[in-house]
């Protein structure tokens, strides 16, 4: 097969993967448009921070971040906290990016939650190049991102139709692969695990907050439930 | 504004370098070409159920119990998504299908 041609269906099986990202997307991206350009900001920020920086939720924190007083260790921090997530993407990711060369740093680099949901849980025929079709899954979120904070930074103003509650596209997606994901895993310990700590979590601290105490106690109750859940650990990715 | 466009440059440099340290982090500390050690490759293996959870939760994050709407439209919204794929498991059928309603819920009813 020629190297165009394997690019090519690689291509063609990760683009209805990202059909749903793309609407959620574009309207969340033209949402953090017209925002930006609500605190006062030209187009061109949220065009380049939606390239460079790639985080949904912390790209509308850093609008608010240069609204405030100049603190570069404060914005580092911050950044850390709310994109701790990341962390368990990478671990979670660390087997499936093996040996796929350099697209691979593009891959670390734009593995926000919509493309670690669909990488990590894909089911990818054999003939085809699973590299490819992740980095494919990668480049085209991202773009549609780009596209959408474009498009809301330069006609955010004019955007009439009422738009409210369209966000919860993203909601959507994440239900739909929770779903996907438990039909195909042998056993739900980890997914159940997931849910209702970061529910607990919720609940009892609140807002933004709630992501590292989630993350603290699930890496615990995975680490104690280790010897029951490696005998079925074959069965819970693609 | 009180940032000069200098800083505005710094703390978005600094905002991208904080998101490119929690994603490069694992890669980093357990380098491709090195063994991973067992209890990372078993973490690797079942937190992606348990991180997709962590998602679903994530995007209730702004939702209010106890004023407002009480997260009503949202738990309708997860249902029917829910309902839909477990019945059709269409994709994009499931999605569309849940937003739609629930923005008829948030904009015509609560």
């Amino acid at each position: 097969m020629k190297k165009s041609n394997h690019i090519w269906i690689a291509f063609r099986t990760a683009f209805p993967y990202t059909v749903p990202i793309f609407a959620g997307f574009v309207f969340l991206g033209i949402a953090y448009g017209i925002f930006m350009n609500s605190l006062g900001f030209g187009a061109i920020y949220p065009i380049l921070m939606s390239l460079l920086i790639f985080a949904g939720s912390m790209e509308f924190v850093a609008g608010n971040l240069l609204l405030m007083a100049f603190n570069p260790i404060n914005a580092l921090l911050l950044t850390l906290m709310v994109n701790a997530r990341h962390l368990f993407y990478g671990i979670s990711m660390l087997d499936k990016y093996k040996g796929i060369g350099k697209k691979k740093f593009y891959m670390i680099f734009g593995l926000c939650d919509e493309s670690f949901a669909i990488n990590s849980t894909i089911s990818i025929p054999n003939h085809v190049d699973k590299g490819w079709v992740m980095f494919f899954v990668t480049l085209l979120n991202h773009s549609y991102w780009v596209l959408g904070a474009t498009l809301g930074g330069i006609f955010g103003s004019f955007i009439k139709f009422n738009t409210e509650g369209l966000d919860f596209v993203m909601t959507a997606l994440f239900v739909v692969i929770f779903i996907e994901n438990w039909m195909k895993e042998k056993k739900h310990q980890s997914a159940l695990v997931g849910l209702g700590l970061s529910a607990v979590s919720l609940i009892i601290i609140g807002g933004n907050n709630f992501i590292i105490p989630a993350m603290l106690a699930i890496l615990g109750v995975l680490t104690v439930l280790r010897k029951p859940l490696e005998k079925v650990e074959v069965n819970t990715t693609l | 504004m009180t940032m000069n466009l200098m800083q505005q440059i710094i703390t978005i440099v600094m905002v991208v370098v904080g998101t490119i340290l929690t994603r490069f982090l694992p890669f980093i500390v357990f380098p491709s070409g090195k063994p991973t050690p067992n209890y990372i490759q078993y973490l690797g293996k079942v937190l992606p159920s348990a991180v997709i959870g962590l998602l679903v939760i994530y995007c209730f994050k702004n939702v209010n119990i106890l004023s407002g709407s009480h997260g009503i439209p949202e738990l309708i919204g997860v249902a029917v998504v829910a309902m839909l794929h477990v019945w059709r498991r269409n994709m994009l059928l499931s999605i569309a299908g849940g937003t739609i309603v629930y923005m008829i819920l948030v904009q015509l009813i609560f």
